[in-house]
Parts: C-alpha cells; structure tokens; sequence
C-alpha cells in the first residue's frame, strides 16, 4: 500500500488531505471530529482582529440539476475570542500530535501586532503558520487579507514581519484576484516564506433571483461580492499552481506548495499532486458532504498510488509538469484528427452541429446504406423504425483541423478519440519561428509564403 | 330501463385515477437535465406529429414551461392526451439514444408535466389570425377532428365541429380508460379548441350522404373524422348476452355506476375475449372492479396484437390470459351467463396477414365459468364511409396525400382512413394537421381565383 505520509516544510501529517481555514475548522470539536475521521491535517480558521459577522453568508451555484458547483461566501475571519481559539488549538494539538495542525492568522499590517499573534500560536504548540492574503471580502476593506496579497510589497513586508520573529514554518496563502500570480509568491518568498498555498477564493457575484430580483445572497435587501469556491475553480487553481511550479524563482527556492481550490475526490486531489502540490487542502466538498468524504479521498488515492506503482507522494509530486509549456513552445506541427467510433456512436449528432456550427464543419453524416445525406426528416414518417434507419456522423479527416471540440461534447467515453497523424509539416515551435525567420510572423505574405512551402493548409 | 346512480365511493374512484403519477417539479428537472438535446433528434422523427422534443425538454430544464408547452402543442394541439395514450416506447422513447445502454428519457411523462403547468393556469397559448371568411364543417371530436380544427381556426377560418354525442372528445374521452387518461384532460383540449373559436355543436350527427350535401351547401370544405364502427358480432349462441368492451370502457369514464347496475353490470367473473390494446383496458376496468379477469384469444402471445408493455401491464394488474382458445358459445341459465364454451386451437400454417392460422383441435371443447362475457375483437370498418358516396380502399375511406377524398371539399382523417399501420391517437392527430394544411391551401387558392 502506497506511502501517503507527507513532510510539508517540516509540518509532518500521515496523509497529505488538510482541512482548509474555514467554517469546518471553526472549532476545537470540529477539527477533533475531522481527526477522528482522518483527516491528516487542518488549518484553523483564520483567528486575527475582531471581526462581526453577518447573515447570510453563502451563495450556492447549481448547474444541470447538480448542486454546489460552487460556492460563495461573505464570511469573515472567526468571529470566536482569540484566547478560546487559542486555548482550543493547543488542547487539539495535544490530543493529536501525528496530524497537522496550522494556524491561519491575520491581523493588521503592523509588525507589533504580527508578532504578538506569531507568539501566542507559537504558544499552541501548532506544527506551522499560515498567513491569510487572501479573503476578498470584509477583511480586505480593512486593509488585510487580499489587501495584502494583491500588493507584493506589502506581502513580502508582512511575510518578512512573520518569518523573522517565529521558528515555526510559515505558508504564505496567495489570492487568485491578481494579474500574475507570480508576483504575490515572488514577494513571499522575498520575506522568508517557508511554503506557498493557493489558491484562496475568487472573487464573485454568484447570482440574482429572478423571482425577487434580489442579488443572492441577500443580506437584508443588500449583498456584497464574496469569495467564489468548490469544484468550478479548480482548473484556476490548477493553472496557478502549474504556474508558480514553473516559475524559475520558485523552482530555485525549492518551497513546497499547498494546493487547494475545488478539490471534490481523491482524483481532483491526484492532479493537483501532478502538477507539483506536496499537500493538499480542501473545504467546500467538505462543507458539502460533511468529513466522511476523507475515507474514499485517502483510499481512492492509495489505490490508484499502487496501481500506478507510486510508492510515496514523492513520486507523484509534479510528474506531470514537464508536458507545462508556453505556447511558443508548442509544436506547430503536430496533428491531431478526431476519430468517431461507430460502434460507440449513440447518434445523438451533438457532434455534428458543434462542428457544423461551431468548427471546421467537416463531419458528415452517412446513411447506413454508406450515403452521405443531410439532416431532416419525411413529415410523412414516423415511428421506432426511424431509430434503425439513423445515420452516422463520420469525420472528414483531411478537413479536420483537431480542435476537439466534438470529442468535448460527446456524451459517451471513448467514443471520440483525437488521433495523432502524420501532418507532412515541418516540426517547429513559434518560438523558434520567431528567431529563424522573423519575417513569417509578422507580414501575412511572408506568412503565407511560409504556409505554402510547409503545406499548411487553412479550411 | 330505470337507472339508479348510487354514490361512487372514494376508494372506487381512486382506482380509476391516472396509473402513472405526476412528476414533481424536482423530477422534471432531474430527468430533462438527463436530456442529451441530440441534433436531428430520433425521438422528434420518431413521434408521428414531429414535437420538438428537445427543444421542449430543454425549456422544462430552464425552467420556461410555458415556453415548453407552446412547443408541443404548436405540433400537437392534442400534447396532453398524447402525453398519456401514446405508446411511446414504440415511438419518442423507443427511438432515445440513450435508450441504447439505460434509460431513455421519460419523454412523456415530461410532455404531461409540460401540458398540465399549460392547463392548470389556463396559459392561452394561441390565438386565431384575422377571419379569412372561409368556413368549415368538422364532423367528428376526436383526435383528428379537434386536431384539424385548431389548426384551421389558428389560420383564421371559422369552425363547427359537429359531435354525435353528449360530450366532446371522441376517443379519447369515451374510448381511453381513466387509468390511461382522465376525462377531464380531454375535455380541457374540447374547452381550448372553443377557445379558438370553433363551434362545437354536440348530439348532431352525420348519418347520410344528403347531411353530407348539406354540410358542403354551408361550408366551403368539410372534414371527416368518423372513427370506426361497433365490435363485430362473434357469431355464436348467447352472443345477446356478451357486453361490448367500448360500452365498458366508456361507463367506466364518464358513467362509472352502470358497471353496478343494470345491462353493464360486471359479475365477479370475467371473460375478456380479444388481445388487443382495448381488450386489455376493458380486463384492467374489470380487475379494478374487484374481478377476477381472464382474456381469451385464440393465437398465442406472439401474434397477439396488444403492444408488448400494454400485456406486460395487464400481467401487472392481474389479469390471466388463455392463449390458443376459441369461444364457440355462452352458456346462459336463468339468464345469467354461468361460462364460456370454448374449443383449444392449434397454429398452422401462415394466413393472408402472414400470422399462422388458428385451427381448432377436434374434441377439445371445454367451458370457462364466468358471469360476465366482454368481447374486444377490434372494431368494424366505418359503415358511414358507404353511405356518404365516397370512394373507398379496403372499406376504409380512401383519401389522397393532402387527406382529400374522391369528392372534392371533402376531406378525412383518423382512424376512418387508417388502411395499413396501426391506429392511433397521435397519426390521427397528424392527419387533423395534413389535413389543415390542405384544406388551407385548397381555400387560399379559391379565394384568389375569387378576387
């Protein structure tokens, strides 16, 4: 059975799935609970300044009848007395001295104030620190939270006011509400940040009533932007973290990160670890289903660990980064072509029209007589028969220009494969255009020249 | 006969209510979000009238059911009786793709949750155009006839409908068990064809080809939906004592006491003679009776004519079916029907409909013991057909492409012209539209000449 133990900046768990500074790590009997069920780790709830809340906070994004896609909040740092969070961190952390626990905080941007709070976590006995740049709601108004991560000077000035007071490993929790999401990390690692995290919350309006017309959530005839979360946002937060892993200066600094945003099963988690996280956070599935889900997670990923023959965590962590590229280096010559399994086909021709509308239009359909006929119907017919008489999309592969867009909209596996062909054109990259024959990419005749010679033909 | 109408206990009607319940608001959505919205879709070719049943599942999907029930009842004035009569798992859900590997769409059963949000608000979907001052006679209230004259009046021409019997409708509020469909859904369809401005004039009937003359002599075309004749005669002693599965049925709907009372009183016994789909809804009214129902048809499962699911549900609600035997006479004592004397067949060889003949077995005669005889051996052609004059294919009036007979004006659909294929409630609806469209052309290019 594969090896989920993880050493994240010296913060040791038995497995990499850590509760996120939430709602569900509120309190000394949830995250008690969220051990007992296994979790490997969790970040308490932010503690920091004083803060009120207000209801309600939640908006819920439903799409095809599927419930929390997403979720958005306007809730605010613990609204819970420093001294009883404090008090409560300390009794969890004795009870479980094999998981992690870390302690987000977030106080204003004075080191006085950072080092008071650094010390009565250090008090704790928590394994780490992570400081919350991230909530863009409430807190930022305030100075604080996304306030500070959206500024690299103020992050690196912050990190710097963190890092050189306390001896526990400190992760800088970065917000996906900036530009370059290497800027924030850069100013991090400049302050002395032990590890990264990301992403926190985007932010978000997530929807209006249309029955009251109200934008929802309401809080009393009013609402708020708030911090979008759950499973919508992974592929954001996949794309960050493939960012930072590529990024020479995080690379060189050899940080670990902490990846988070919509991971909703084990196999969300697994391409996270693919694209270089060394552990993981999750929160909205949990606010979903509750922290039962903790058992497939770490048991869907040992399995897979031990199909694939990953023996520890290390062995996955960033297998897949080498395929990250730009696109000027991606090669131009490269072909794919899409390839319609008959034997799979449902004839549903969603295929069709999205190629027909949508693409290249050059997916035909073929009677079962082999003829190439149009779509429509007799009005005069009608019946089960119709069924048998179906025709077949079949693609026009000299015509196909591999978008994939029909593999994307197909709604049965496999039935739609991309096919690597033989294009007869050159293997180049843009980049490489660009510095051997400049003239190409950037005059159209050149460029057509260029196409003529290479046999690039546009449909 | 005097007739009493003792009260119909709760229990009773309940047995009589729809088969299938509504779906709730949560179920709609969950199963037309299931929907693929294929292209060309096979279950819109698949359906005789053409719905666009994608488009109209998508709209239950975004939650616009006005805009869903506009969509079917564009193709299909009759959307809501169809949602509940036609047989669609050989038509719409026998053709989902998704059918192919799990459950196709449960297209119906959406239909009617989109036509009821429609007939529950009373939601106007249409409105006539301008009058073209044309007119025309609609003989007949059943699907075709309703059918063709919404459709005529949406296009401005002004209708009468002319039904023989109290309550508009046709087959489908005198003909469908309540099971299938209520009587009131039919009658909401009646009520929207009014509402289009067609005159319904009900207890008038067509009986001769002078009535026929006098319909063309006040209206510029005339459409026939007669339907079909009596169940045949079955040609053997007793036969006065056997009820008509068409008269049970109806009482069941609109007279649910006359199966208690009187000539149509069903016993604790009963025989259904006849496997097709009215033979089958004649067993289920006599099961929820309280009876023990058994069908009698002389072929054997494989050539019975009922479709698969319509035996498989009879099989459901308890009705036992004896294959291979022929009623050869009633036994009656006292006046009381006490069995069925019937013969044991065996097949041979291929008939004229390429089904193996029935032949009986010598000295098999046995005898069914029952109290009530129901015979649902199908029904006859239309003796109306003969006496209008009118050319005919098979005893069936014969109609070309555009529904025309061989007068001209004159103009049927329905089950009357239903030569080859099987009948039913939605082809009738079709031919109410072919017809429309014909009749329409027919009218807009005489009054040009007219001008």
């Amino acid at each position: 059975m594969a090896d989920l133990s993880v050493n994240f900046a010296g913060i040791r768990a038995p497995n990499p799935f850590w509760l996120a500074s939430a709602p569900p790590t509120n309190s000394g009997r949830q995250v008690h609970r969220a051990f007992e069920h296994g979790w490997g780790g969790a970040v308490w709830k932010t503690i920091g300044a004083p803060v009120l809340n207000i209801s309600n906070r939640y908006g819920g994004l439903s799409l095809g009848g599927q419930r929390l896609v997403a979720i958005n909040n306007v809730e605010l740092i613990s609204d819970r007395p420093l001294e009883v969070n404090l008090r409560e961190i300390a009794e969890v952390k004795r009870m479980w001295p094999d998981r992690a626990l870390i302690v987000s905080a977030m106080v204003d941007a004075d080191p006085r104030a950072w080092r008071e709070i650094v010390m009565q976590i250090e008090d704790t006995g928590a394994d780490g620190i992570e400081l919350n740049y991230g909530c863009p709601q409430g807190m930022s108004e305030r100075g604080m939270g996304a306030a500070v991560g959206q500024v690299p000077e103020m992050c690196q000035l912050n990190t710097h006011w963190v890092t050189s007071v306390t001896r526990l490993p400190v992760i800088v929790k970065l917000t996906p509400n900036v530009t370059h999401i290497t800027d924030p990390a850069h100013a991090a690692l400049a302050g002395g940040a032990h590890a990264l995290s990301l992403i926190n919350t985007i932010n978000s309006v997530m929807k209006v009533d249309l029955d009251t017309l109200l934008v929802t959530p309401s809080i009393g005839g009013q609402a708020t932007h708030g911090g979008y979360a759950g499973p919508a946002v992974k592929p954001i937060a996949l794309h960050m973290l493939s960012e930072l892993m590529c990024d020479p200066t995080v690379r060189k600094s050899g940080v670990p990160i902490c990846g988070m945003g919509g991971i909703q099963t084990w196999r969300d988690a697994a391409e996270f670890l693919l694209l270089g996280a060394s552990a993981l956070q999750v929160c909205t599935a949990a606010m979903h289903y509750g922290y039962r889900i903790i058992e497939d997670f770490v048991d869907g990923l040992s399995n897979w660990m031990d199909d694939k023959g990953f023996a520890t965590l290390a062995d996955v962590t960033g297998r897949s980064l080498p395929q990250m590229s730009s696109f000027g280096g991606l090669d131009l010559g490269y072909q794919a072509v899409a390839r319609i399994d008959p034997d799979k086909c449902i004839q549903c021709d969603l295929c069709y029209v999205a190629c027909n509308d949508t693409a290249h239009q050059c997916i035909d359909l073929y009677s079962p007589e082999g003829v190439k006929v149009n779509p429509g119907f007799d009005i005069h017919d009608g019946g089960k028969q119709v069924a048998q008489g179906r025709s077949t999309p079949v693609v026009r592969e000299p015509d196909c220009v591999g978008c994939a867009l029909c593999a994307n909209v197909c709604p049965v596996d496999g039935c739609i494969e991309m096919v690597s062909v033989p294009s007869g054109r050159p293997s180049v990259t843009w980049n490489q255009l660009t510095a051997t024959r400049p003239a190409v990419t950037q005059e159209w005749g050149a460029m057509e020249a260029y196409r003529a010679e290479a046999g690039i033909e546009i449909h | 006969m005097e007739r009493s109408s003792p009260a119909v206990s709760e229990p009773e009607v309940y047995r009589f209510q729809e088969a299938l319940p509504p779906l709730t608001a949560h179920e709609a959505t969950v199963e037309a979000n299931r929907c693929l919205y294929c292209y060309d879709a096979p279950c819109l070719q698949a359906c005789p009238t053409h719905i666009d049943i994608p488009s109209f599942i998508r709209k239950i999907s975004t939650g616009n059911l006005r805009g869903s029930g506009r969509v079917i009842l564009e193709a299909n004035f009759l959307g809501a009786t169809c949602a509940r009569v036609c047989p669609v798992q050989e038509l719409c859900e026998g053709a989902c793709v998704l059918g192919k590997d799990h459950q196709p769409i449960q297209i119906g059963r959406l239909q009617r949750y989109a036509t009821d949000h429609i007939f529950d608000r009373g939601v106007q979907v249409f409105t006539p155009s301008p009058p073209t001052g044309r007119s025309v006679a609609v003989v007949g209230s059943g699907p075709a006839g309703i059918s063709v004259s919404a459709e005529l009046a949406k296009l401005g021409h002004r209708v009468t409908l002319f039904e023989r019997r109290e309550l508009g409708g046709g087959l489908s509020t005198y003909g469908i068990i309540g099971l299938r469909e209520p009587v009131e859904v039919s009658l909401r369809e009646v009520e929207a064809v009014q509402a289009l401005g067609v005159e319904v004039r009900t207890g008038v009937e067509l009986t001769d080809r002078e009535g026929l003359d006098v319909l063309l002599s006040q209206y510029d075309a005339v459409f026939l939906g007669l339907g079909l004749g009596a169940v045949p005669a079955l040609g053997i002693p007793g036969e006065e004592a056997v009820l008509d599965g068409l008269e049970v049925i109806e009482a069941s709907k609109v007279e649910p006491w006359r199966l208690k009372v009187g000539p149509l009183a069903l016993g604790q016994r009963v025989v259904v003679i006849g496997a097709g789909n009215t033979a089958i809804d004649a067993a289920t009214v006599g099961r929820r009776h309280g009876a023990e129902v058994e069908m009698v048809y002389r072929r054997t499962e494989n050539e019975m004519t009922a479709y698969r699911h319509e035996y498989e549900f009879a099989l459901h609600e308890g009705v036992r079916f004896t294959f291979l035997t022929q009623p050869v006479g009633l036994k009656v004592e006292g006046g009381q029907v006490t069995g069925l004397r019937c013969v044991r067949m065996s097949l041979g060889v291929a008939d004229a409909s390429g089904r193996p003949r029935p032949e009986p077995v010598p000295g098999s005669e046995f005898v069914i013991g029952c109290d009530t005889v129901i015979a649902a051996i199908g029904q006859e052609k239309p003796a109306l057909a003969v006496a209008l004059g009118l050319s005919l294919e098979n005893g069936y009036i014969r109609v070309d492409d555009g529904l025309q007979t061989s007068e001209p004006r004159v103009y049927a659909g329905g089950d009357c012209i239903r030569v080859r294929g099987s009948a039913s409630t939605v082809m009738a609806v079709q031919d109410g539209k072919l017809a429309a469209a014909s009749i329409h052309a027919a009218l807009s290019a005489s009054a040009v000449a007219a001008d």
